[in-house]
Parts: C-alpha cells; sequence; structure tokens
C-alpha cells in the first residue's frame, strides 16, 4: 500500500500546483533559513580530531593573581608561562607534550624577482606533528634533537610548497626566514582542522599556520609572537630575557595521555609541581590546575558563541512559524479533499488507512520542502560567506550529515505540520459529503 | 439478509432535534430488488446511509447479513462495507485525476488483493458493463452514462451482496437512466441484492419491491410491484 499512498500523495500534490507549490515553499523557507544557521553551529561544535580528541587535553596551570577574579571566578589562565611551559617540557611526563604559540616571519624566495612575504608560523615541539596526526607530503617532522639542539629547521604547509617551490619535493632544500636559512625536513598535507582546536586563543576559526618551527629557536632568535599575551606582574626588568621569566603567560600546553591512568597520573604531577612553585613564592591561588580534553576545551572556550546560539533558536522559531503556515495550507488541501475521503470511506477505507495516506502525503511536500531548503541554505551559507569574507569560510560547507539532517528534518516538520489537518480530515463525515458531491 | 428493527435516527443541533428515521423496520431478503421512494426529506437517503454503515444510527437494532453491525469500530464497518456493499451514486463519484482501471481500482485496494487478483477483478468488471476498451481513460472523456457504468463496475468488482443506488440516474438522460437501469436490473438477476432510492416512479417500477418512506417510517411496503399493479387495474 505504501507505493500506492505514494502515487496518491503525488496525484494530490499535482492536483493543487499552487496550494502544494505555497507549502512546499513555506517549508523550504524555514528549512533553509534554519539549516544555514545550524549548519554554522554543527560546523562549529564539530570534533576537529574525533580519532583521539578524548587523549588530548590542554594544559592550564592555576599561576595567576590571587587578588584578580575574573567573571567565571578564579580560573587558571588560558596559557602558560614560558618558565612552566619548559619545566612541563623538561619533566616529560606525558606520552607527548608540546608548548607552542603563534608568530609572523617574512619569507624571502630565492627566485629572482620574487618579493618577500609574511607568513603565519607555529613555534612548537616535535611531538606537534603525531599528536595532532599530521599527514605529510614530503618527509616528516623534525625530531627531538632538533629541538634539544636549536636546529634551524621547519616544515611547510602544502600552499607555501605549491608558492615556493612550485609543489615539489622541497625535503632538504632551504628557505630563508627572517633572514635565516632554514631547512626543510617535511611538507604536510591538507590540514584544516575546524574549530582550530590547538590554538583557539587566536581564533577558533582562523587558519592554520603556514609554517612550523622549533619552538626554542623563535626563543633564541626573539620572533616576534602574534596573539595573546597576558601578565599579572609587571616582568623584572627590561628585555626579552625578563619577559620569558616573568608571569607572563602566551604559550598554549598540550598533553597527550593515553588513558585514565596516565591522565590522574599527569594531574597528580602537575600538582606537585604547583607546590613547589608555591614553596618557590610562586602559584599564589589554591590549587586548580586543570585538564580538558578536547571538546571539554571547546566547550570552556565557548568556541560557539552565545550569538550563534541565539540565531539558532531565532531560526527555529522562524521554522515553528513557517510549520504554522504549512498546517494551515494542508488543513485547507485537506478539507477541500473531503469529497475524495468521504468517497474512499464509502469504498472502505478505514480511518488509519486514509490518516497514512494523508501523513504519506504530508511527508512527499516536506520531501519537496526539504530539496528547495537545500538550495536555500546552500545560498544562506553563500551569503555568510560573501558578508564575512574568509573568517567564516571553514564554516559554510555542507556535508552528507547535513544535507540528510535538512531533508529528515523537512519532512519531520511536514509529518508534525500534516498531524493536525490529517486528524481533521480523517473526521469528516461521509455521508455528508457523498450526497452534494 | 437485512433487518433493520425499529431504527431511530436523530440529528441534534444545540436544541433542536430532527427525527430524520422513527422505529424504522424493514427486512431485505437475498436477491431482492427493493427500491425506495419517499418526498425529499422524508428519510430515504439516510436510511440509505445507515444501511450502508456510513452513519450510526440513534437507537434500534441493525444486522446485515446475520451479523448485528451497531456498534463495530471504525475498522469493522470499513472492512463490512468493503466487502459486502457496493455503493452507486447520483453524481457518480469518480476520481477526475484516476483512469476507469484505477478507479475500480480503489475498493480493491483496500480489500488487499494481489496486483494480479486486482486486473483479473477490474477487466472483468469493466468487461461487465461495456468499457474493458476504454480502461485507460480518464472519467472526463467519457458521458455521464458511461461513467455511471465505470460507477457501477466499482461497485462490483469486490464483488458485493449489496448493492446500495442513491438516484442513480438522476444526473442522466432518459435513455442513458434505462441503459443504466438495464445494467442494474441484470446485476440483481445474477443475485446481488439491490436497494435503490429514486424519485422517478417509473424506474421504481422496474424493481421487484418498492418501500415508501414517508416522516421517517415505511408507509407502504410492496413486496411485489407487479402483483399490486394488477390489483389496482
Amino acid at each position: 500500500m505504501f507505493s500506492y499512498y505514494l502515487k496518491l500523495g503525488w496525484l494530490s500534490i499535482r492536483r493543487n500546483p499552487l496550494l502544494s507549490t505555497l507549502m512546499v515553499a513555506a517549508i523550504a523557507v524555514g528549512i533553509g533559513s534554519c539549516m544555514t544557521i545550524i549548519t554554522v553551529n554543527y560546523i562549529m561544535s564539530s570534533n576537529p580530531i574525533p580519532q583521539k580528541s578524548d587523549q588530548l587535553f590542554y594544559v592550564q596551570l592555576d599561576s595567576w593573581d590571587p587578588n584578580n577574579e575574573d567573571d567565571d571566578g578564579f580560573e587558571p589562565p588560558e596559557q602558560v608561562t614560558y618558565l612552566d611551559a619548559m619545566a612541563l617540557m623538561k619533566a616529560d611526563k606525558a606520552y607527548r607534550q608540546i608548548a607552542s604559540n603563534r608568530s609572523g616571519l617574512v619569507l624571502e624566495p630565492q627566485g629572482e624577482g620574487e618579493r618577500p612575504f609574511a607568513v603565519d608560523t607555529r613555534n612548537t615541539w616535535a611531538d606537534f606533528f603525531p599528536m595532532f596526526d599530521l599527514r605529510f607530503i614530503y618527509g616528516s617532522g623534525w625530531d627531538d634533537s632538533a629541538d634539544r639542539n636549536l636546529e634551524r629547521v621547519v616544515v611547510l604547509s602544502k600552499e607555501i610548497n605549491e608558492r615556493v617551490f612550485g609543489g615539489e619535493d622541497s625535503v632538504g632544500r632551504s628557505v630563508r626566514l627572517n633572514g635565516m636559512d632554514f631547512q626543510v625536513v617535511g611538507v604536510i598535507d591538507e590540514f584544516l582542522p575546524v574549530p582550530k582546536f590547538y590554538d583557539v586563543t587566536n581564533g577558533a576559526f582562523n587558519e592554520p599556520e603556514e609554517i612550523f618551527i622549533p619552538f626554542n629557536i623563535s626563543v633564541e632568535y626573539e620572533f616576534p609572537r602574534n596573539g595573546n599575551t597576558n601578565c599579572w606582574k609587571t616582568p623584572d626588568g627590561d628585555g626579552f630575557e625578563a619577559f620569558l621569566n616573568s608571569e607572563c603567560a602566551w604559550i598554549q600546553f598540550w598533553a597527550e595521555l593515553r588513558n585514565e591512568t596516565e591522565k590522574q597520573d599527569y594531574m597528580t604531577f602537575l600538582n606537585a609541581y604547583a607546590e613547589q612553585q608555591k614553596e618557590l613564592g610562586r602559584f599564589p591561588r589554591p590549587l586548580n590546575n586543570q585538564l580538558s580534553n578536547v571538546m571539554e576545551w571547546m566547550e570552556k572556550q565557548e568556541v560557539v558563541d552565545d550569538d550563534a546560539q541565539v540565531m539558532l533558536g531565532l531560526s527555529l522559531l522562524f521554522l515553528l512559524v513557517c510549520l504554522l503556515n504549512t498546517i494551515g495550507l494542508l488543513l485547507a488541501k485537506f478539507l477541500g479533499k473531503s469529497g475524495d475521503i468521504s468517497l474512499r470511506r464509502a469504498l472502505g477505507a478505514s480511518r488509519s488507512s486514509l490518516f497514512i495516506q494523508h501523513m504519506i502525503e504530508s511527508g512527499l511536500i516536506g520531501l519537496g520542502g526539504g530539496v528547495l531548503g537545500l538550495g536555500l541554505t546552500w545560498l544562506g551559507l553563500r551569503g555568510i560567506e560573501m558578508l564575512f569574507g574568509d573568517f567564516v569560510k571553514n564554516l559554510v560547507g555542507l556535508d552528507w550529515v547535513m544535507v540528510l539532517t535538512a531533508i529528515g528534518l523537512a519532512i519531520l516538520s511536514a509529518l508534525l505540520a500534516g498531524l493536525y489537518p490529517t486528524w481533521r480530515a480523517c473526521r469528516i463525515a461521509p455521508a455528508s459529503q457523498l450526497k452534494i458531491q | 439478509m437485512l433487518s433493520m428493527q425499529n431504527i431511530s435516527m436523530v440529528y441534534r443541533a444545540g436544541m433542536v432535534e430532527t427525527h430524520a428515521l422513527r422505529e424504522f423496520s424493514l427486512e431485505v431478503a437475498e436477491g431482492d430488488f427493493v427500491s425506495v421512494t419517499g418526498p425529499s426529506g422524508s428519510g430515504k437517503t439516510t436510511f440509505l446511509n445507515i444501511a450502508g454503515l456510513l452513519e450510526q444510527f440513534t437507537d434500534g437494532r441493525y444486522e446485515l447479513d446475520g451479523r448485528d453491525v451497531s456498534g463495530l469500530s471504525d475498522t469493522e464497518s470499513s472492512a463490512v462495507r468493503n466487502e459486502k456493499i457496493g455503493f452507486v451514486f447520483q453524481s457518480f463519484n469518480l476520481i477526475p485525476d484516476l483512469n476507469l482501471f484505477d478507479n475500480v481500482d480503489v475498493p480493491l485496494r483496500y480489500r488487499g488483493f494481489n496486483a494480479a487478483e486486482r486486473k483479473r477483478r477490474i477487466e472483468k468488471v469493466l468487461e461487465t458493463v461495456g468499457l474493458a476498451s476504454r480502461m485507460k481513460h480518464l472519467p472526463s472523456q467519457l458521458s455521464g452514462g458511461q461513467q455511471q457504468r465505470v460507477a457501477i463496475a466499482r461497485a462490483l468488482a469486490g464483488e458485493p451482496r449489496f448493492l446500495l443506488a442513491d438516484e442513480p440516474t438522476g444526473n442522466l438522460d432518459s435513455h442513458m437512466a434505462m441503459s443504466v437501469m438495464e445494467l442494474i436490473s441484470e446485476i440483481n438477476s445474477n443475485g446481488t441484492t439491490i436497494i435503490m432510492v429514486t424519485h422517478d416512479p417509473v424506474l421504481a417500477e422496474m424493481a421487484s419491491r418498492n418501500v415508501h418512506i414517508l416522516d421517517g417510517r415505511v408507509s407502504d411496503d410492496h413486496p411485489d410491484i407487479q402483483i399490486a399493479q394488477a390489483a389496482t387495474a
């Protein structure tokens, strides 16, 4: 009977093309606006590294001012100081760990007539590449000895390798950064985590950096820092050395901990380290060190901000308004079919079979609304992209999950909208209609 | 076959009560061809609706084919309608965007027959009403008489025990009306019990029995019209 009901639904839709188009359009507009916002929210809140997001932990050490309570109470700072980052790296207590920050360097191409250009740079440690599952086209990341021995090595993004070396295998060749030669050890493949979880302090939806160099090198040569630097005490003295020894937090620290035991051991280590620092006159607040896995860290950082959630609520309300319109239109359509319904009742159709028939018709209208709504969603996302430019270009893609969600939501919406009109239609007294037709 | 005992039907609209049938009693035997006549508002259509299980009556007892059908659930009464009763309406009530084959198919779908069985039955009844060659036509491509023949075919496709016809020739000219009546008579002669509401005394006389309804009651019941006419002459 399902195929029969589908056929009847299709015939009924064709019978009233204007009314059907209005209903499909009402659902499509609601779905289009709703799905545009849902898609942005979905991408904002998606897991950027699902295969190991529960093994990667962002480290927060509460070295902060005891007299400076922020909006959330005494929360530890979002980044760690150089002193603490180096101490944690040296202790080497996690399976993998990295301290990292963002900077900007100037790359000087070797070709004649090519002009220098700025490149976003990630200063980090050897573990960065295996820890965050970066894939390489050529070569690999550097090893621990490069970190220890201040080797001037660099890993290039695919785009930079394309720009500087025409996409060739550049491993072993050198690039000039801020007037110094760095040897290329690897070229990574496409790397576009959304959100950019490993450094949300510099914009959760910004593009990843274009080159990667050892953190120690950036410190050694005092490369400029791009990003947040927060200090609760003025550095004791002037110059870079004083800054490094200050209570200024500017480094993101990640640890890879493979199981609960490793996590607990690491937390014990962090607390012991904090106690030790207290004895040295640092860490004046009560112990409040924190380890947050990737999704916990995204939530803490409110990667999906309140505005986006308000927009989501409003778009759902708009969908509701569209559905109310659809209910009215369906009611008009189904009650207009009272003659057909009464005839079918006389010929042996039960109320339940008519109910199923009309719900399937509602579902078909929803399917049409969903398909059209997908088109409107695509337009909506392109509109957002045009309005906000590069900032949102990583947020405005439709994947299969969202396509199926749009279709499913449209059908579900149409079925909900169809419930009351269908119920009313099935309550029509057949005798009163058959005589007057 | 059909037994109604003291059936009452009261329509209520606010404080106003309208008695459509009052202690209405009627027995119809298998194979009967009963014409039902009466002035407008006498209760003919209400009787037909109750007989066809399209309306619930207020009081009384109704047995159809030996089964008490008062108080059946919606699903049960729908099944009884589908299996035992065929309807023919004054305005044909064909579905305009379905071809003849699909129109006749409607009650068979609800019966749950498989495709082969439905096809066999549809072709047979359309053959019976002389429209087998036009089964892919839409109702709008047929004359009124032909449309009523399709409606009769649809009523017969499920091989019902009863055929209930409400002014089946009301929308036809006299030539087409006669043709349809001949078809209905032929169906009756093949054993189907027929109850036909009509205003037309000539058509009423073509039945084997006439029941006259007045003010919701059976006022006259002529079990054999021929005999009644002879006595009058």
